[in-house]
């Protein structure tokens, strides 16, 4: 077991609850500070995401230094967009000997979505080789090229991420056990707003036992406004809203919108720890990091173990 | 075949504002199939030359010619004459035969009336869709004639992603999704189990990305 | 029927419309021709079945192609009638007549036009 509290909660079999921080446009470390202060106690690991949808943000491993030394439990989120097979690896070196023990493994979104669509991509190697990388450079202690390291081997608690809502919808769940297979430990899913179809899809998952060989933590998204519900149905790849959540927020007057959407936010995780095979959540509260703790608290997940 | 699309047409009016005397190279091959720098393609943008620079006051004299290829010595090395009779050349080949010509006559400039793009088949008259990126490594059998490396806008060898909708790639939503294609693919022929098996690394050295190529056949070399 | 149309309308006779290439309405101004206009059957009714419309989408291009090089796409028309319509004949004569002559003559006409380059 690596020294990853996420893990640790995980493995004691208690409901885990991650969140994640977006880092700043700029170089501002106190950003992060101020982000992750807000979640102190109220979650167990903290993702800290690499250039999302493309849009240049300070470096994910810098910020989850910053947060180590916080005192919190980071989760690396690298994407293969832009780094190739000896970036990678070298950037999961580095994050293990700062104390990083927790990393996504993403593919990352295309860079036509973000602030450089000029920029030429990497796509050197894809997510499920990039989690087998890291399990063959901590478990192997072998790099890609076949070479053995030189120093300590990384010891990380290996994620990944997946959409249950992604096409085609039949073979999500053999993906995942891809992932499983490759050597992933723990998934965040893509936020959830459609229940029953995550249902379906923990089905799928449940048949062939992925459950039982990854945890499987389970993405929320608290709706902040009516505009943010809409733009998330219609223009976020790989997301499924349904209609009647959006009918939801408009039946409560104006200043009540962003109290409903904390309230589903909550039904959501109470139906989620229902479903077997969930083993945590991950909220993702884009720029409404301060909402994290009273979904916490509303959903009854405190105290944190 | 190579496709390639004619620069908008201030881009063309720039290059060869300088002369008076240019030759008009189209190419009888791949710039003909897809409508780019073919005999027509080369006859229309003389004539919309010709008109331009008349009405700028500035005449130009522009020789048309279509050459059977630009990439092999053997039809580029006639062009000599038609070369040295003017200032500049003007083609609407494709980038190879752009170069190739400029390294035959190295001292005239031989200007791009086209961006080459990409490699790719014909849909439909007209319609002209990538298919190959040159990988150097052919694993068409794995995935049973489709390439991730070219038709999946992440090259991923163990695709999809999560932004993959509808059967549609999430940069363009006219563009399928490579993966569910091979999906549906393993599916026609009951071979979904194969979809669990971990494509391993790719080795891009065979590629552009071990550097530029070449290929030798000793025994043809005379 | 024994109507008039303007001198000016020079008519070249084909066999359909889509026997008119991007090149050929080119070359008549680059020859010197202030306007260029076809005219084709009906829609729906054209002997070869599709030329009409096939000759529709080449003026289309040639409209952006004139527009970029400077002449101008509005000296370019598509028409449609039958055989029968003689007074429609003369009348589009007249009306592609009167809008050329509003635009001026063709900017890239001058002593050397008729020339064969």
């Amino acid at each position: 077991m690596s020294a990853s509290n996420l893990e640790r909660v995980l493995r004691s079999g208690a409901f885990a609850v991650t969140s994640e921080c977006g880092p700043p446009r700029g170089a501002d470390g106190e950003v992060i500070k101020k982000k992750a202060g807000l979640l102190k106690g109220y979650v167990d690991a903290i993702n800290i995401t690499d250039n999302q949808t493309s849009v240049v943000r300070m470096s994910s491993a810098a910020s989850c230094f910053i947060l180590k030394g916080l005192g919190f439990d980071p989760v690396l989120q690298m994407v293969c967009r832009d780094r190739n097979r000896i970036a990678l690896q070298s950037d999961i070196l580095g994050a293990a000997a700062v104390g990083i023990s927790n990393i996504l493994c993403l593919s990352g979104d295309h860079q036509c979505f973000g602030d450089h669509a000029g920029a030429k991509n990497v796509f050197d190697i894809d997510s499920i080789q990039l989690v087998a990388a890291v399990k063959q450079l901590r478990d192997e202690g072998k790099f890609l090229g076949g070479e053995e390291l030189k120093a300590a081997r990384p010891d990380m608690f290996i994620g990944c991420a997946e959409n249950p809502f992604g096409d085609p919808f039949e073979i999500r769940a053999m993906r995942l056990a891809k992932k499983a297979a490759a050597g992933a430990q723990f998934v965040q899913t893509q936020c959830i707003f459609n229940v029953p179809k995550f249902e379906k899809w923990m089905e799928m998952v449940r048949d062939i036992g992925v459950h039982e060989k990854m945890y499987i933590l389970a993405g929320i998204t608290p709706f902040k406004s009516i505009g943010m519900a809409r733009y998330m149905q219609k223009s976020v790849p790989g997301m499924d809203v349904p209609e009647d959540q959006i009918e939801r927020l408009k039946g409560v007057p104006k200043e009540k919108v962003a109290e409903e959407g904390i309230k589903i936010a909550i039904e959501t995780i109470q139906r989620l720890r229902q479903v077997k095979g969930v083993a945590g959540v991950h909220i993702m509260a884009i720029e409404w990091e301060e909402k994290v703790p009273e979904i916490v608290e509303g959903a009854k997940l405190l105290p944190r173990p | 075949m190579i496709v390639a699309n004619r620069k908008p047409f201030e881009e063309i009016v720039e290059l060869i504002r300088p002369y008076k005397k240019i030759v008009l190279l189209g190419c009888n091959e791949c710039v003909t199939v897809c409508a780019t720098g073919g005999a027509k393609e080369v006859e229309v943008l003389a004539s919309e030359l010709r008109m331009y620079r008349e009405k700028e006051g500035q005449p130009i004299e522009i020789k048309e010619h279509v050459p059977e290829r630009n990439c092999d010595p053997e039809y580029v090395e006639p062009l000599g004459a038609i070369i040295a009779d003017a200032e500049a050349a003007l083609s609407m080949a494709c980038g190879c035969g752009i170069q190739f010509v400029g390294e035959h006559y190295i001292d005239k400039p031989v200007l791009p009336a086209v961006n080459t793009t990409f490699d790719g088949v014909t849909l439909e008259h007209g319609v002209w869709s990538e298919r190959c990126l040159g990988c150097g490594n052919c694993i068409l059998d794995k995935t049973l004639g489709i390439c991730p490396v070219t038709r999946c806008a992440k090259s991923l060898f163990n695709g999809p992603c999560g932004g993959s909708h509808d059967g549609k790639c999430e940069v363009n939503a006219e563009t399928p999704c490579a993966w569910q294609l091979i999906v549906d693919r393993y599916k026609e022929r009951n071979m979904l189990d194969k979809y669990l098996e971990i494509q391993p690394l790719k080795n891009w050295s065979t590629a552009h990305h071990g550097g530029p190529r070449t290929r030798v056949r000793e025994d043809l070399k005379l | 029927m024994r109507l008039t149309y303007p001198t000016n309308v020079k008519i070249v006779k084909v066999p359909c419309t889509g026997r008119v290439d991007i090149i050929h309405m080119l070359k008549a101004f680059e020859q010197g021709a202030d306007g260029v206009y076809l005219a084709g059957c009906l829609e729906g009714e054209c002997h070869f079945l599709r030329g009409n419309l096939r000759a529709k989408q080449r003026v289309a291009h040639v409209k952006e192609l004139l527009n970029e090089c400077g002449i101008g796409g509005e000296r370019i028309a598509m028409y449609n009638l039958s055989s029968a319509q003689g007074q429609r004949f003369a009348e589009i004569a007249k009306e592609m007549t009167e809008k050329v002559r509003g635009l001026g003559p063709n900017p890239a006409k001058n002593s050397r036009t008729g020339e064969k380059k």
